[in-house]
């Protein structure tokens, strides 16, 4: 089943099976969101505290599938202890990656596409240079071809997302 | 069976039926996904079409269609007439007795339960007026009962489920004191628990209430007759019984009917309108303003036809068997590691089977059994309190239909086997 190696790597299901920064930090001082995909029930817990400009430390709470979860996973190591502007970033080319291919994937599978890669959501493309930046993060490339669960992988992005819009409103 | 224009090669008879004969109506099941035999496991989600549903429809687009009720030219005439033998039909499928008034279509069971919500209850219910659901429903038959609980304070009382799938109806009595509507669900669309509807509505008129039964589940699968179920409202999908999506109905008595006020307001739904008042029309009408399903009406009216010369009781026995299979199956090939929840095979059960296997999540179970071309719903279908009740999330849920098969059970548990397998 080559598609479902594809889907479920190595690096996935280890995210999936031992996920890093689970739990939740004490709030406050740390802010805490919920995510929830009304679809499958899947629920993310983000609790984060940000010091001079860093995002100092994250945790992860909720239940989900393997994608959701490990995507959780994935996306705290990745962000933690980075600089705002690198997780901003780094949300900006994750979800690049994942909404470029729901764009040119018809409802079948892709195969009625109306969209061809040059003219559908190009403007959210992200560099070559920027999906190498990835890292680990790439291994989730193959949910792209799974269109219903990109959900399930952005989930803990959007929420990680409105996290930092809460705590930036908040401060203005 | 609908013989030589259906197409379809169904024969009505007696014995068991044959599902390999069946399964030639159903041009869907021809289809391969991932280049493997489709293995359709989500008829309780929507069921497939036969040929002669498929076939009525096209013919009446072809040849006769026209709006009902306004033309007076032939095929105006024909449209109106195949509308309203389909509603005569689909009553003698239920065992109305006064089909012409008393099944009403609507777009599916959600509108009907939303019809009642909306028309009985606003103008029976009010501050404090009790009414009792089960913890079993579907979003469908909660929702509208808790925005009447927001917009006039009626009282929810809900029915338990207990540790076996089954409804708690022990203090039945004391619970249904004092309301003035029941509505729970014939046959849970998560357990395939199918409730006894005859105790339960009896027990509800003995305390004064009335009772509204969400058949979406239960008439697809189950001989129905409202008259000797003593219910007073049945809601039900065609989408869900070999029919089209886009129409349902909604059948209430017609001492009921001819009491409430209208639903939506449009043409189709009056006798007369002024500029400053309307006189409603006579039920059904006044229940289906603006243009029906007509071809949808023709294609349900042709699902109940096969489903007649099929048979219900046939079906029933079929389906019965084959869930006994697969329980069986499932235990004795997976063990432990596959929980079915819901009660044992039996006459209280239906062909649903929402499964855990080891703590791999349904979405996953589900995106794997897709490679192997095997159709089951993830998530927590509709029903999200059952779901916080079972303490489960989500489930993958495999329901059956007429057309399947111990070949289609032996797929799902492959897949389950290949699950098992990916995620260790
Ligand atoms: C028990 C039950 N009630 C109500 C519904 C809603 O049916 P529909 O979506 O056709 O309105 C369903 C179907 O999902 C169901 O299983």
């Amino acid at each position: 089943m080559p598609d479902l190696e594809e889907l479920y790597r190595e690096v996935i299901l280890d995210h999936y099976r031992s996920p890093r920064n689970s739990g939740e930090l004490d709030s406050p001082p740390a802010h805490r969101v919920e995510g929830f995909n009304p679809l499958c029930g899947d629920e993310v817990v983000v609790t984060l505290l940000v010091e001079d400009g860093t995002l100092a430390d994250i945790k992860i709470g909720g239940t989900g599938c393997s994608i959701s979860q490990s995507s959780a996973s994935l996306m705290s190591a990745a962000v933690k202890g980075k600089r705002l502007d690198d997780v901003y970033r780094l949300i900006k080319t994750f979800k690049g990656m994942m909404s470029v291919h729901e764009s040119t994937l018809g409802p079948n599978d892709g195969l009625t596409g109306n969209g061809t890669d040059e003219d559908a959501g190009a403007a959210d493309e992200p560099e070559a240079a920027d999906l190498s930046k990835l890292g680990e993060l790439a291994a989730l490339q193959g949910v792209v071809k799974f269109p219903v669960r990109i959900k399930c992988a952005t989930l803990s992005w959007n929420t990680l997302a409105q996290g930092l819009d809460d705590l930036e409103s908040a401060a203005n | 069976m609908a013989g030589p224009d259906g197409g379809d090669t169904l024969t009505a008879g007696a014995g068991p039926l044959d599902v390999e004969v069946v399964r030639k109506d159903f041009p869907l099941l021809g289809r391969l996904v991932h280049d493997r035999p489709i293995v359709y496991l989500d008829s309780a989600s929507t069921s497939l079409q036969p040929r002669s549903v498929l076939g009525a429809m096209e013919r009446y687009y072809e040849t006769t269609h026209a709006n009902v009720h306004r033309g007076v030219f032939a095929t105006a005439e024909e449209s109106t007439r195949l509308y309203e033998e389909a509603r005569a039909s689909v009553g003698r499928f239920i065992g109305s007795k006064d089909p012409t008034r008393e099944v009403i279509f609507t777009k599916n069971t959600t509108e009907s339960l939303n019809l009642i919500a909306h028309s009985w209850g606003r103008s029976n219910l009010g501050e404090g007026d009790i009414v009792v659901l089960s913890e079993m429903e579907h979003h469908a038959n909660i929702v509208p009962w808790l925005i009447l609980a927001e917009e006039r304070g009626i009282e929810l009382r809900y029915i338990p489920v207990g540790p076996d799938g089954r409804l708690e109806l022990d203090d039945l009595d004391a619970r249904v004191s004092g309301a003035k509507l029941v509505s729970v669900s014939a046959m849970s669309n998560v357990l395939g628990t199918i409730n006894p509807l005859r105790l339960i509505a009896e027990m509800a008129h003995r305390a004064g209430a009335l009772i509204a039964v969400d058949g979406a589940q239960s008439v697809p699968h189950l001989p129905t007759d409202v008259g000797a179920l003593g219910i007073d409202f049945l809601a039900f999908s065609a989408h869900k019984m070999l029919g089209p999506t886009g129409i349902g109905v909604l059948w209430a008595r017609s001492a009921l009917l001819d009491e409430m006020p209208p639903f939506l307001g449009g043409g189709g739904m009056i006798l007369d309108v002024k500029l400053d008042r309307f006189l409603a029309a006579e039920s059904p009408h006044r229940f289906e303003a603006g243009t029906p399903p007509i071809a949808e009406a023709v294609g349900l009216s042709a699902a109940v036809e096969y489903l007649g010369a099929v048979g219900m009781d046939r079906i029933r026995a079929h389906e019965l068997a084959l869930t006994g299979y697969a329980l069986d199956t499932l235990a004795e090939r997976l063990g432990t590691d596959c929980r079915v929840f819901g009660p044992p095979a039996g006459e209280d059960r239906g062909g649903v089977l929402s499964l855990a296997f080891r703590d791999v999540h349904a979405h996953d179970l589900a995106q794997v059994l897709d490679q192997f071309a095997v159709c089951v719903r993830p998530g927590h279908h509709c029903a999200k309190p059952l779901m916080r009740k079972l303490g489960v999330s989500a489930t993958a849920r495999a329901s059956f239909g007429l057309y399947n098969d111990e070949h289609d059970v032996d797929v799902l548990i492959e897949g389950l086997i290949e699950a098992g397998r990916l995620f260790g």
